[in-house]
């Protein structure tokens, strides 16, 4: 699958937490599916629902509930968004969902890797980016920011703009919409002549 | 930065691993020596695969288990699985068909290697020093501990690995995290990882590989150092190295997958050369006083919310402003108070398990604890094994009956209650002592509250029914 991101311009939807957990994004009981399905029901059930089942009632106070927040397909979250477990369950239910992108001072290491491979944006913005913008989505839900992978800017809303650091390599991946297992298959020539300079101790087989 | 001449033991690892090294923002192309692999996150990872028609490259480095979602009731059999859970059979199902199909070894239902990813690694001498070591799995950072660099990757790099061998990487920062002194008694493994985390925060490794150093460090035994690799992940480094020595060696020796003969000579010359050089400096440094550590235990929603176990709950006030709702939001679902004591804390569950705490030492501890002794009325204690082969010599040995003698469920091998995706699992609104490595919300059950410690902590715990200092019971 290639997955390709430009240029976004849309609402956020306020998560004001820190150390957001991929349990959290998704728990373990969505773990069990063999394909990327079905997970969007699943994001954030446990804060979503009020036992943490979707078929069961909401809770109304969760941002994702919350009707001025209906259409946000940007989560402005709190520091180190998904720590915890590797589990791309994560990410493949935050675009099912149709988040697409998370905005956030930190992110977990893996989980960062993850999205950018989904076409999930992660964009790390300081500390102070981060409190101007829960402040404006907080005086006004419809605030919209535009985020350009291209130029690597995040327009705010007060007219300036902000400068976000991404790995160049999977900005090109998703610009030029290129997947990163095409570029790794290119290498096999390499690769082959790895191996034949270093063989391999182990055998799994043989135990 | 390091000089040419003098490198860490990360370096050492990464530079041979190098099948193109990475420049002008590229990522290097790291060669992958075992991938390990489990049925939850490879699924998706064969449907790439084969929707591409591409085969594994090497089956030889790959080695498969069932772990997460397997049931550890000895009475639930493959009929009664299907039954009660047939989205987990399914899954298991099609992990059994992918390494047929291309010749992956697998540790079934009922094989006698099987267990948790983590414990089978080193167990089988399947892991070893100066390898790279990948799995699905965050927790992949456990075999650091005999000196290799391992780390979790998402399932799209899951594919990237069965396909090529390989693995698209940018290269990490190092920190060392120098544990020095003589641990005092009742002070474990997981005592010194969870000081570490809450010193450095569960964000403090982002972007770097730990290699713990120091005399309580080289002091620790090999099941021990898989109990502090183990953890690297929950401090934010998705690697933790520990640089090989002779208590690596004596481990290896012997084992399955491990070198033998002249293989074995070889070997153990190259691993000698792998330590950190004199001199070679990391991107960061953190040293952390052994000796005057205590028993540790955790309070909140996650790992780096811990405190002694005589100690007391912070109080919001010495919070920092912006952490403060997040912390009151953890101590609201923990139905905790701020400036509370833990300690005698009544609780539900005891559970012993998981890739942090599941091994013969782990279980020996806890069975030192409660040999002879009753647990509490009313208390649900499992004591799960890591492995099949654990479960094997705990049963030889007489701690399975000291832990039946005493009242706790003896469970087969699996990640139990750990994740909760297996039958396992907290009631809402219930307490547990966990020897595992999350306590984040949920994670062992929807609304149930988890307290990490060690597993004499655990044990100890389990014959008061109360969050209990193990000090207080072996004096
Ligand atoms: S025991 Fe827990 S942490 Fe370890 S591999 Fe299993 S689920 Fe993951």
């Amino acid at each position: 699958m290639s997955a390709r991101f430009e240029r976004f311009t849309g609402t956020m939807a306020p998560l004001p937490i820190q150390n957001v957990d991929t349990d959290q994004i998704i728990p373990a009981s969505y773990l069990k599916v063999t394909d990327r399905s079905g997970l969007a029901s699943g994001l954030f059930c446990r804060w979503r629902y009020r036992d943490g089942d979707p078929e069961g009632e909401r809770n109304a106070g969760f941002v994702l509930n919350q009707p001025q927040h209906q259409n946000a397909r940007i989560l402005l979250a709190g520091d180190n968004f998904g720590c915890g477990s590797s589990r791309e369950h994560a990410p493949w239910a935050l675009v099912g969902y149709g988040f697409r992108a998370v905005i956030s001072t930190s992110f977990a290491d893996i989980f960062r890797s993850n999205a950018l491979k989904n076409g999930l944006l992660v964009v790390p913005v300081t500390g102070e980016v981060s409190a101007a913008l829960f402040d404006a989505v907080a005086a006004d839900p419809a605030t919209r920011v535009t985020i350009d992978l291209e130029s690597r800017t995040l327009s705010l809303p007060d007219g300036g703009e902000a400068a976000f650091d991404v790995d160049p390599f999977a900005r090109r991946c998703l610009l030029d919409g290129t997947d990163q297992l095409g570029y790794l298959l290119k290498q096999a020539a390499a690769i082959g002549a790895f191996e034949a300079e270093h063989p391999s101790r182990l055998d799994t087989r043989s135990a | 930065m390091t000089s040419a001449s003098t490198r860490t033991l990360f370096e050492k690892i990464w530079r041979r691993h190098l099948v193109t090294a990475g420049e002008r923002g590229l990522p290097a192309t790291l060669f992958v020596d075992l991938h390990l692999v489990h049925e939850v996150t490879s699924p998706q990872a064969f449907t790439a695969l084969a929707e591409r028609g591409l085969i594994v490259r090497r089956p030889d480095l790959t080695l498969a288990t069932m772990d997460h979602s397997t049931p550890t009731d000895p009475s639930i059999d493959d009929a009664k699985l299907r039954v009660l859970d047939p989205e987990g059979s399914a899954q298991l199902d099609q992990l059994q068909a992918n390494c047929e199909r291309h010749g992956i070894p697998l540790y079934a239902m009922g094989d006698e290697r099987r267990g948790i990813v983590h414990v089978i690694g080193p167990e089988l001498g399947a892991t070893q020093p100066g390898m790279t070591v990948v799995c699905g799995d965050s927790h992949t950072s456990t075999h650091g501990a005999v000196g290799a660099l391992a780390f979790g990757i998402g399932t799209s790099e899951v594919g990237h690995v069965l396909a090529t061998q390989c693995l698209l990487q940018h290269r990490p920062n190092t920190y060392e995290v120098q544990v020095d002194g003589s641990l005092p008694e009742g002070v474990v493994a997981k005592d010194i990882i969870l000081a570490v985390i809450a010193k450095l925060g569960i964000g403090g490794g982002t972007g770097h590989v730990f290699e713990y150093t120091g005399e309580a460090i080289r002091a620790l035994d090999m099941e021990g150092r898989m109990t502090v690799c183990n953890m690297s992940i929950e401090g934010g480094a998705r690697a933790g190295l520990i640089a090989p020595d002779e208590v690596t060696f004596d481990y290896l020796e012997g084992r399955p997958m491990a070198p033998s003969g002249e293989a074995w000579e070889a070997a153990l010359e190259d691993w000698r050369s792998l330590p950190t050089d004199e001199g070679a400096t990391y991107d960061r440094t953190t040293t952390i006083d052994g000796s005057a550590l205590e028993p540790m235990v955790t309070y909140g929603t996650n790992p780096g919310m811990a405190i002694p176990i005589a100690g007391a709950i912070p109080e919001d006030r010495t919070i920092e402003p912006e952490k403060r709702a997040s912390f009151l939001k953890a101590l609201e679902y923990m139905a905790l108070e701020p400036g509370q004591q833990l300690q005698g804390k009544p609780i539900d569950v005891v559970f012993v398990g998981s890739c942090t705490n599941s091994r013969y030492s782990d279980l020996l501890a806890a069975a030192n604890v409660l040999r002879g002794r009753k647990v509490a009325d009313g208390l649900r204690v499992l004591v799960v094994p890591g492995s099949d082969a654990v479960k094997r010599q705990a049963e030889r040995d007489g701690l399975a009956q000291v832990f039946v003698d005493a009242g706790a469920e003896w469970r087969e091998a699996g990640c139990s209650m750990c994740l909760a995706m297996n039958g396992d699992q907290l009631a809402p609104g219930q307490y547990a002592v966990s020897t595992s490595n999350r306590n984040f919300e949920g994670r062992q059950g929807a609304g149930g509250r988890t307290f990490l410690a060690s597993p004499l902590t655990a044990a100890a715990s389990a014959i008061t029914g109360r969050v209990t200092d193990v000090r207080e019971v072996l004096s």
